[in-house]
């Protein structure tokens, strides 16, 4: 049989539901042994590959790069789950849609409050300019399976894995598998 | 008054005549979602989470302030109603700033409730992230109106229990907001005797005691529900 082709893609957010996913400890070991990990910040693939079965998107939509990033991953991917609050609400990441523009938020993050060094980072081609609004996944790309959480608790990442590895859709309920925060 | 005998969700069950829907369902352990209700100050028909069908009416009617009646036969779970549920309570996320992971009132918040009983993992509307503001003038209480879902809640303790009325309702639409006195600070409201009672019946995390963070606030609605059936039950002092 072949194995699940599982990837992991950190768009804006802060790591932790990739953090909580390492929180799953040795039962690690035994997803290792049903999927293949094809793409992930965890390792060293430097293209998002083709037929991958299922991914889990953390994080906001919130620059060029993450824009380009989620069609490419929705294009090849089966089943995408959004990862996290920040991919299935905004969350922390789009605190800055309320009343700033991206110029004031720059300005605000790198030039007043800076104590060393007041300097806009900008690198063309290698810092992406930030979207005026950041936007859910869900806004820009058709999702299959939302796991909310800031961060989503390691127990409930596994309960939506093991549901797909046995090939069933999972059903989260309660407080334990479904709340934001 | 009479006794009225009516069908909930196909259970039989007899009410007082001055009794609504939503009392007679809870009296038989019907539940129904509600959010702008508070047990102990007069209802008010807000927030439309309670909407029940009734046999024979074409309208959906809030249980929270439909009395019951002779014959009557109620739905309280149909999916029409759950949609409709599901709906109002996205709505009400999409249309404030809600970061659960940031809140006071994490985990102890009765949109977040809802939002579980409704089963929501996303929200299909628009976020608007309205540009609303923070109130830390009064020396012990915050209001934050990015969290304030506009039950009037608080405005009904202050004025009916504690019989303040520092809060009341201010705007139109989507700029509705809760204001204090004539719209001023918190802090300078002269009215506000610092009583508390707004703080424990606010179901979200948007009036809070100063100094709470994360997941800290946590609303104290038994206090608040001794203080207003102590009359009724003749109970002097809080267990
Ligand atoms: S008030 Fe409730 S729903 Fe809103 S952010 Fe706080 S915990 Fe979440
Ligand atoms: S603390 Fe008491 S008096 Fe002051 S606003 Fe709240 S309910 Fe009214
Ligand atoms: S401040 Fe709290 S109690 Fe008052 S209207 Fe807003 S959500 Fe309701
Ligand atoms: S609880 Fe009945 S309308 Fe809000």
């Amino acid at each position: 049989m072949t194995k699940l082709k599982l990837a992991t893609v950190w768009l804006g957010g802060c790591s932790g539901c990739h953090m909580s996913f390492l929180d799953l400890d040795e039962w690690l070991f035994e997803l290792a042994q049903q999927v293949d990990l094809v793409y992930s910040p965890f390792m060293d693939a430097k293209q998002y590959p083709q037929g991958v079965d299922v991914a889990l998107v953390e994080g906001a939509v919130a620059n060029t790069d993450h824009l380009e990033m989620i069609r490419k991953v929705r294009d090849r991917t089966h089943y995408l789950i959004a990862f996290g609050d920040c991919a299935i609400t905004g969350n922390v990441t789009a605190l800055r849609n309320v009343s700033a523009t991206v110029e004031a938020v720059l300005q605000r993050s790198y030039i007043d409050v800076a104590d060393l060094f007041p300097q806009l980072p900008a690198a063309e081609g290698i810092v992406p300019p930030l979207l005026d609004r950041v936007q859910p996944v869900h806004a820009i790309i058709p999702v299959d399976l939302y796991l909310p959480g800031c961060p989503p608790s390691a127990s409930r990442i596994r309960f939506a894995l093991e549901a797909l590895l046995r090939g069933d859709r999972p059903q989260l309920e309660g407080h334990d598998l479904l709340k934001f925060g | 008054m009479a006794v009225k005998t009516l069908k909930i969700d196909d259970q039989l069950l007899s009410a007082r005549g001055e009794e609504t829907i939503l009392e007679a369902a809870a009296a038989s352990g019907i539940h129904i979602p509600t959010l702008c209700y508070l047990q102990g100050v007069a209802s008010w028909g807000a927030c439309r989470l309670c909407l029940i069908e009734v046999e024979g009416s074409s309208k959906l009617l809030p249980a929270c302030v439909t009395p019951v009646a002779e014959g009557m036969v109620v739905q309280t779970q149909t999916e029409r109603l759950n949609n409709y549920r599901r709906m109002i309570v996205e709505l009400l996320f999409a249309e404030g700033n809600h970061i659960c992971a940031v809140c006071v009132s994490n985990n102890h918040c009765e949109l977040q409730d809802l939002a579980i009983e409704m089963g929501i993992d996303h929200v299909r509307f628009a976020y608007q992230f309205p540009d609303r503001s923070v109130d830390i003038s009064h020396s012990q209480f915050g209001v934050d109106h990015n969290r304030c879902v506009l039950c009037t809640r608080c405005i009904r303790v202050c004025d009916e229990i504690e019989g303040a009325h520092t809060w009341d309702m201010a705007g139109r639409g989507r700029t509705s907001h809760v204001i204090t006195d004539l719209n001023q600070p918190w802090g300078e409201a002269t009215s506000c005797t610092s009583c508390g009672k707004c703080v424990n019946a606010c179901p979200t995390g948007s009036i809070f005691r100063r100094g709470s963070t994360v997941a800290e606030m946590e609303h104290h609605r038994a206090q608040l529900e001794f203080i207003s059936t102590a009359r009724t039950k003749r109970e002097w002092v809080q267990q």
